[in-house]
């Protein structure tokens, strides 16, 4: 398909985040923007796929014969009632769990384990559930530490401030900076990162993910716990990253109204087992998804969210 | 975006404490180097500022170790104990060889020492960490005093050191090794500032802080947590040279005991872990104390305080200020330091 679909973002970007396109996106040059002809062009394989993973911890079954392919560019959701093994998933694909069985297929490799260290080199970066921020650094430097992997200068050199460790120090720290801007994040530049509210931090969060400019960007509940104001400016910022960075994403949500919104295909976990997996439509209607998850409709005008 | 404010004030404040964060140290140096040896007795020297610079840098070492990157280690005295026997041994063995190369090299040494006891950081955390390190502790006590080529032969295992002779001018005397210690430990904690402001110093606080996230975004844990050791056992070797060459001059494996690593680890939580000055501060109070105490001790009660009841005393009072400090400042003296500076600037500003 010759028609970038990285136009075809960039105008419902300005559908789903009205307000980032009001202030305007930072028109940096990026390398990144030569990336999505390249990604639309094999647009055939799947990113991502798991293929059969089971997991289970002593005698609890996490996961059953979890299949899952994602596509390039596209925001993929997980949904799920607690425990249904969404964020166990998310381990796997990111290397903090082994599968017992099955594998991960990224980029065409195929893991039975994915090398948790070598994440960030094959493109994959990700959120996590319950905060993980370096408390005891600033913002920028929690942002700057997402490229800290592509240091090449040693101990001493920086230490002594000599050879390329200075350029690049202040590359770094220019590449977090421009995100933190993205991002709206720059009041905030200078603080303790544990010292932010609890919505600035999952922000910072996903600045630390992006800057790397990653292919693959795990979410794990950016959302949870955030006001419904909250949540739709860090819907606005997903999905904004998608667009600007030509990102496919991966995300877990608990409130379905937002993620119905904001992705394009939706796997709905229940007790481990993938029992639906379409489009958002599809999701909305598929009878086990509303016996298992949604409830029926009448509740769930009330209570937006479940 | 109404969640974020741009606090003009603590900016500008912030902006202040830059200017004043390189002012205070050159000042405090420039006073080391130019006052105190003019007005300070050889009491002074001998018996508080050379132990204090020991210490002090030993306590920039384990704070680099324990304070930024997380592991904790029983072994400093350990290190101590592989720089002060490594750095005779050079000078002893090696002839001609510059004092200088002697430290560097020993510093080497008891790095070397420290990767092989940090390996089990690799698999173990916290408490059971720090059981292992005490591995270190009584290896190398034991090895310094089972070989008795480590001490020269010498019957009790004790060494002598030798002169402080640097590039033909000698530190002779109190005041003389006053001013070696003080430009060693000047140097090493200025390249300390300068590691815990690099990446590679954020990389510790990132270990520290959440290795799972650290190790997700690459990183590298395993090698960062090595460096953490060498860099750390290099400093306190160091200052183990210092202790033994320019302090004690004649020193025994048995001065290196697990009371040493304690102390330096009690410095470094008194003072404020992940800040250098914490060290300082730590360590000053570690030194003073016990003279302030036995003078405090003999003023009030007299004939009754002998060294049997001061050496009671100062382990009771050091650890109810430790206890005081872990629940009431956890953040140590520099945070005191801090707020009490912070008020005394609002209340000048105000006047």
């Amino acid at each position: 398909m010759p028609i970038s679909s990285h136009a075809f973002g960039a105008i419902e970007a300005s559908v789903y985040a009205p307000e980032i396109f009001a202030q305007g996106l930072p028109a940096a040059p990026r390398q990144a923007h030569e990336e999505p002809r390249q990604l639309a062009a094999e647009d055939a394989a799947p990113l991502l796929s798991l293929e059969g993973i089971g997991l289970s911890f002593g005698g609890v079954i996490a996961l059953a014969e979890v299949d899952l392919s994602v596509r390039p560019g596209e925001i993929r959701a997980i949904i799920g009632p607690n425990g249904a093994g969404k964020s166990s998933l998310i381990n796997v694909i990111s290397g903090v769990y082994r599968a017992d069985r099955g594998h991960v297929r990224l980029n065409g490799a195929r893991y039975a384990q994915v090398p948790t260290q070598r994440l960030a080199r094959l493109g994959v970066a990700r959120t996590f559930q319950n905060l993980a921020l370096f408390k005891g650094l600033n913002v920028l430097d929690n942002v700057a530490s997402g490229i800290a992997y592509r240091t090449r200068s040693n101990f001493a050199g920086q230490i002594l401030g000599i050879g390329r460790s200075r350029r690049e120090q202040a590359d770094q720290r220019g590449r977090a900076d421009q995100i933190l801007e993205f991002l709206h994040l720059t009041g905030v530049r200078d603080r303790l990162a544990g010292t932010l509210p609890y919505g600035l931090q999952k922000r910072v969060e996903l600045a630390r993910a992006l800057v790397a400019e990653p292919r693959l960007l795990l979410l794990d509940e950016p959302m949870a716990g955030m006001t419904a104001g909250e949540k739709s400016e860090m819907a606005a910022y997903v999905r904004a990253a998608r667009d600007r960075f030509a990102t496919t994403v991966v995300l877990i949500e608990h409130d379905v109204g937002v993620v119905m919104g904001l992705s394009d295909r939706i796997a709905v976990l229940d007790y481990g087992r993938k029992i639906a997996d379409g489009t958002p439509d599809e999701i909305r209607n598929d009878q086990r998804v509303i016996d298992a998850y949604l409830g029926v409709a009448s509740e769930n005008e009330e209570g937006a969210g479940i | 975006m109404s969640a974020i404010t741009t606090d003009l004030s603590a900016t500008e404040l912030s902006k202040g404490a830059n200017l004043s964060s390189w002012l205070a140290p050159l000042i405090v140096v420039a006073f080391a180097y130019i006052v105190v040896p003019l007005i300070g007795g050889s009491y002074l020297f001998e018996a508080i500022l050379l132990p204090f610079l020991a210490l002090s840098l030993a306590g920039v070492g384990l704070n680099i170790l324990t304070g930024y990157a997380g592991q904790v280690s029983l072994g400093s005295a350990a290190f101590m104990a592989a720089g002060a026997f490594a750095a005779y041994n050079f000078n002893l063995r090696v002839e001609g060889l510059p004092l200088v190369a002697s430290i560097v090299l020993s510093g080497i040494v008891a790095a070397a020492i420290g990767i092989v006891f940090g390996l089990p950081s690799l698999r173990l955390r916290g408490f059971y960490l720090a059981v292992s390190t005490l591995a270190a502790q009584f290896f190398v006590q034991w090895a310094l005093t089972k070989f008795s080529w480590f001490s020269n032969d010498s019957a009790s295992g004790v060494i002598d050191a030798p002169k402080l002779c640097i590039a033909g001018f000698e530190f002779d005397g109190a005041v003389g090794r006053y001013l070696f210690a003080l430009t060693v430990v000047v140097i090493l904690t200025f390249l300390a500032y300068r590691l815990v402001s690099s990446q590679t110093g954020r990389n510790f606080i990132a270990i520290r802080d959440n290795e799972i996230a650290a190790r997700i975004i690459g990183i590298p844990v395993l090698r960062t947590k090595l460096l953490a050791f060498a860099i750390s056992s290099f400093i306190i070797g160091v200052a183990g040279v210092i202790w033994a060459f320019a302090y004690l001059r004649t020193v025994e494996p048995a001065g290196f005991d697990l009371d040493r690593s304690f102390q330096i680890l009690f410095i470094i939580i008194i003072g404020g872990l992940a800040s250098i000055r914490g060290a300082f501060l730590g360590a000053a109070l570690i030194v003073v104390f016990p003279l302030a105490l036995s003078r405090l001790g003999n003023f009030l009660l007299g004939d009754v305080f002998d060294s049997g009841v001061l050496d009671m005393s100062q382990r009771i009072v050091l650890g109810a200020l430790i206890i005081l400090f872990l629940i009431l400042e956890p953040d140590g003296l520099v945070a005191l330091w801090d707020r009490v500076r912070r008020r005394l600037l609002l209340a000048w500003q105000s006047s």
